[in-house]
């Protein structure tokens, strides 16, 4: 009888090629048994947590130190949290090298953009609600970014705060968004990306380079061959995110305090890559148009004129294995190079004093950049003959890779004043 | 061919969009901050004027402000808050400067940028001087691109 409710929402059958656990690594429906975790920690924790800054801090001590299993559950809700934002960004990141965004697919791969911006939102808004100095001045930081919008700045700040300054207004603010509104959207978006995998048949059917894909690949039946797979994934990473809440705590540092900024002052370590942009060009593209850039680029992604709708193989083709593994690696290289020089040789600003700072330290090396990810790209191609496909992949592939050693650098090599330390020196 | 059933099912759904539009603006009003009472920002009294020597700096933490003396005597009220993003500046005082611990940015005595990241000098508070008493208007804060003398009040 369960098989039938299982069947209401699940194919009867599925391509036997799709069942091996390295096709997809399980991803989308980790992410799903996560978020169900959240919203199950969550609403127990909604039961004890008080959104004001003068009860905040203690109804977390309480919970730690009162309710029976308050720390287990905060730890849950607290690693499941971090674990969901790695995970939706490794599933991207198979969605995106499998090729599982042409066709019918397309508008699917921007409901799942739309789900990482949620779910970033969701982390966000949940990080100021301890009001511990990590909060209070991680989201000062990050709504301070905003002021450097150009002429909405400053709305988008006080709105963002509901206020000039952080306080109550923005703590409930961001309560009310972070147990309500974004969840809401999350399950309803949830279901419309489940829905649309529905209607292509199911993820992409991968085949061995060079090999033609089958018109009708073989099939098995999902109840048990699929079921017990995702049953036992799941289980696994319930276990996993249980035993880890059991072995280490969520963490609480002193309370907020606004007179007092801890040295150094970091955003939630998913945005240190912006912070990090920060520290090296001018803040309108560091915090306006490269982000922007790379989220248009981002949705942008399956609308681009392909050559061919090449989906199912892991990087596509062997050259596309190759061509993705050269771009990763001269990417590595390059953006930890360029972090030193930035740091203790380049001084834009200080060479080129006449022009103004969005020029000399943002227009400037911002299309340096460029025009080394459009040499790399030009070199790959003439090297190899890479198809459109495979050199988007490229370029996606650096652009990635760099921004996780932006991400990397501004976690573990940025200490005291933001300067570049050896990570056990922090 | 149009038909009645067509027509009136358009104008169902105009009505559908208006009241959402509605819904929305309602929303946005409802959620935008309470203007802030100036009531709550008043003009305080930092103190007598012999209270502060030349070249001083005396930290308000009530009012987040610093009240700095310069050496020629001319008085200036710092706002604590860092122009970069938003952290609170300390005056350390054995290096003679603000300095933001968050992304290491320094300020001079008079709020000026010695340092980067910090886009521009710190904000500042009017100050009035009357009856021999100094007084600062934290109701109004004043962005500066540079420091001028006409920032400064003297007694």
């Amino acid at each position: 009888m369960l098989d039938h409710l299982v069947l209401h929402l699940r194919p009867v059958r599925v391509p036997t090629r799709t069942l091996p656990f390295t096709h997809t690594f399980g991803l989308g429906g980790m992410s799903a048994v996560l978020i169900l975790l959240l919203i199950l920690s969550g609403v127990l924790l909604m039961f004890v947590y008080e959104p004001s800054p003068e009860r905040a801090y203690g109804s977390i001590l309480r919970l730690r130190d009162e309710v029976r299993f308050g720390g287990f559950v905060r730890g849950i809700h607290h690693w499941s949290a971090n674990l969901l934002v790695i995970v939706v960004f490794l599933h991207l990141l198979r969605t995106f090298f499998t090729g599982a965004f042409h066709g019918a697919r397309q508008f699917n791969w921007v409901i799942g953009v739309l789900l990482l911006l949620g779910v970033v939102a969701s982390n966000f808004t949940g990080y100021l609600l301890p009001w511990d100095q990590l909060s209070y001045w991680a989201i000062t930081i990050v709504t301070g970014m905003l002021g450097y919008v150009p002429l909405l700045g400053e709305w988008l700040q006080r709105t963002a705060r509901a206020g000039t300054e952080i306080g109550a207004s923005t703590l409930i603010l961001f309560y009310t968004l972070h147990t309500t509104v974004l969840p809401v959207l999350l399950v309803a978006f949830m279901a419309f990306h489940f829905w649309r995998v529905r209607k292509v048949r199911g993820v992409v059917v991968p085949y061995a380079f060079g090999e033609t894909p089958e018109e009708k690949p073989a099939t098995t039946l999902f109840v048990p061959d699929l079921l017990v797979r995702e049953f036992a994934v799941s289980l696994i990473l319930t276990a996993a995110v249980l035993v880890t809440a059991l072995l280490f705590t969520a963490g609480l540092g002193a309370p907020a305090n606004p007179g007092m900024s801890p040295n150094p002052a970091k955003a939630p370590w998913y945005f240190l890559g912006v912070q990090e942009l920060l520290l090296h060009f001018h803040p309108l593209f560091a915090v306006v148009l490269v982000p922007l850039a790379g989220i248009v680029a981002l949705l942008a992604i399956p609308y681009l004129k392909y050559e061919s709708a090449i989906a199912g193989p892991w990087f596509l083709t062997a050259r596309g294995l190759y061509t993705a593994r050269t771009a990763a690696l001269v990417a590595l290289v390059a953006t930890v190079l360029w972090v030193l020089l930035d740091e203790f040789v380049l001084d834009f600003g200080r060479w080129l004093p006449w022009l103004p700072g969005q020029v000399s330290e943002g227009l400037i090396p911002v299309m340096i950049g460029i025009a080394l990810l459009a040499g790399l790209l030009e070199w790959l191609k003439r090297s190899t003959g890479a198809t459109k496909n495979e050199l988007v992949q490229a370029a996606f592939t650096a652009v990635t890779t760099a921004f996780m050693v932006l991400t990397v650098t501004g976690i573990w090599f940025r200490g005291q004043g933001m300067a570049l330390t050896w990570p056990w020196s922090i | 061919m149009p038909t009645r059933r067509g027509f009136l099912g358009r104008i169902w759904l105009a009505l559908g969009g208006v009241a959402l539009v509605e819904y929305a603006w309602l929303s946005f009003e409802f959620l935008r901050p309470p203007r802030e009472s100036t009531a709550v920002l008043p003009i305080v009294n930092a103190g007598p004027l012999e209270a502060f020597d030349a070249g001083s700096v005396t930290a308000f933490p009530d009012g987040k402000y610093y009240l700095v003396r310069l050496e020629d005597g001319g008085f200036l009220a710092l706002s604590r808050t860092c122009t970069h993003l938003g952290c609170t500046v300390p005056w350390v005082e054995e290096e003679g400067r603000f300095l933001c611990p968050c992304h290491a940015s320094a300020f001079d005595l008079r709020g000026v940028v010695s340092n980067p990241p910090a886009p521009r000098p710190l904000d500042t508070h009017p100050v009035r001087i009357e009856n021999g008493i100094v007084k600062v208007d934290l109701g109004r804060t004043v962005r500066r691109e540079s420091f001028d003398r006409d920032q400064v009040t003297y007694a």
